[in-house]
């Protein structure tokens, strides 16, 4: 069996004294995981460090080993990334989310959006638009999608300002009026296009909303607490907010 | 079947010494003979070293480092300074900052990194000790020490978020050129956070 990919590293352990396991989001073969021989070389850990793009050959016996990797470094991010808390725990909450997919199961518009997220993680606030965004997809492949094009109880498609809590559905300020205090408030760089870019609040409600989504379809019927780098990462942006005033509204590719 | 060639006591002691390491099963092999033939002058007080060391050797419950008291010898130092704290990822990386004895300092060690492959959180590593100790009091700059890896620098993250508000100085080790290092051979990232450090020469 042999493939070769390119792969987004997210994380690694020590296996034995000079191997590592590696895990990788692959673009055509999902998230995956291989040895590297000699990963803990010298020469190696500068390459294998989460949030590099790599060039992977995997070569196993059988399909179900969990095989070799060969690994030549493309864009090593890794190194960009270390100084700034915001950047290393978005990458983190990244790779969190991840692994809640199943293995070697191909997830192309994640590894894309990864790919971009990854390329502005120095910017928190760029980062936490794109890392909600990237939240919204891993929930809809999950298969717990939620529905933003058009309000759930009239169909209109203006002014979409509530997520309903029961349905995942979208629903317009007029509709959602009465119920405002059982809605999730929905941000409206989601529904906007590129264009716009949210505030400090309006990314405070797009996590509280994704958040509200991961916690009742992923975390609780899986058992699971929700990872402490999401948090970190929230914190970090408050941060950010805290120490540099908002800056004027610009073009942002999602 | 292959036959036995050696009693089962020198067998176990073959197999344990497999265990250590840097030795395999044909290092081992060579290591226990080695012992075997020196027994008076090495095997004899190897293994009454390693029972001593069985016997006394534990954890300091200041800084988590391992001694044969409690508190450990670096902690009760006087000569060291108690105000400064070098945090490291292991036992390990205390003897090699020791080696190099570039700072007279006290340490805290964390017991490994935050790593969610390995199911290591926050609750796994010495950090619960480690702010206690700072909000004491008499810490005046906390160095992080941690390998320059993601799982490292996450963890480094994480401590200063958790030491937010105690008022204490947080510097963490330089990235860039070893001594030694040729550029050509280094890896681009390294290059761009030496860059990024450099220096008035």
């Amino acid at each position: 069996m042999e493939w070769r990919d390119e792969g987004i590293i997210i994380g690694s352990r020590r296996h034995g004294e000079t191997s590592l396991i590696l895990e990788v989001m692959t673009r055509a073969h999902g998230r995956h995981m291989g040895i590297v021989r000699g990963g803990r070389s010298r020469r190696m850990q500068p390459v294998l460090q989460a949030g590099n793009r790599v060039d992977l050959v995997w070569r196993a016996r059988l399909d179900e080993h969990m095989g070799q990797f060969q690994v030549e470094p493309i864009e090593q991010n890794a190194a960009r990334l270390l100084a700034s808390g915001a950047a290393i725990y978005a990458l983190q909450t990244l790779a969190a989310h991840l692994r809640l997919l199943p293995e070697r199961d191909p997830h192309g518009p994640l590894f894309e959006t990864l790919a971009i997220i990854i390329a502005h993680l120095d910017d928190p606030r760029a980062a936490a638009e794109l890392l909600v965004r990237f939240e919204l997809l891993v929930l809809d492949e999950l298969g717990f999608g939620l529905d933003l094009s058009c309000c759930a109880a009239t169909g209109s498609l203006q002014e979409l300002a509530y997520v309903s809590p029961k349905s995942g559905r979208a629903v317009s300020r007029a509709a959602g009026e009465p119920w405002r205090d059982r809605l999730l408030p929905l941000p409206a760089f989601l529904t906007a296009g590129p264009g716009l870019r949210g505030d400090e609040r309006a990314l405070d409600d797009a996590f509280r909303l994704t958040g509200f989504f991961f916690e009742r379809h992923v975390y609780e019927p899986r058992g699971l607490e929700p990872p402490e780098t999401r948090a970190g990462f929230l914190s970090a942006l408050k941060r950010s907010w805290r120490d540099v005033p908002p800056s004027r509204p610009s073009e942002l590719a999602s | 079947m292959s036959k036995r060639i050696v009693g089962p006591e020198i067998e176990r002691l073959i197999q344990l010494l497999a265990k250590v390491p840097g030795l395999g099963p044909r290092s081992a092999r060579r290591a226990a003979l080695h012992l075997i033939k020196k027994k008076e002058q090495l095997l004899g007080p190897l293994t009454v070293a390693m029972g001593d060391a069985l016997d006394t050797v534990r954890v300091c419950s200041t800084c988590g480092n391992v001694d044969t008291s409690d508190p450990c010898t670096i902690c009760t130092d006087p000569r060291r300074d108690e105000a400064t704290i070098i945090v490291v990822e292991d036992v390990a990386d205390l003897w090699a900052l020791e080696r190099a004895g570039a700072m007279n300092a006290r340490y805290h060690v964390l017991g490994g990194t935050l790593s969610p492959l390995d199911g290591v959180g926050p609750d796994d590593l010495n950090i619960r000790s480690l702010v206690d100790r700072v909000a004491r009091g008499g810490v005046n700059e906390l160095i992080l020490a941690v390998n320059a890896t993601v799982e490292g620098q996450t963890t480094a993250h994480y401590i200063t978020d958790q030491l937010d508000g105690l008022g204490v100085k947080i510097t963490r080790l330089a990235h860039g050129v070893p001594v030694g290092g040729e550029l050509d051979y280094l890896d681009e990232g390294t290059l761009s956070a030496a860059l990024k450090a450099r220096t008035v020469f």
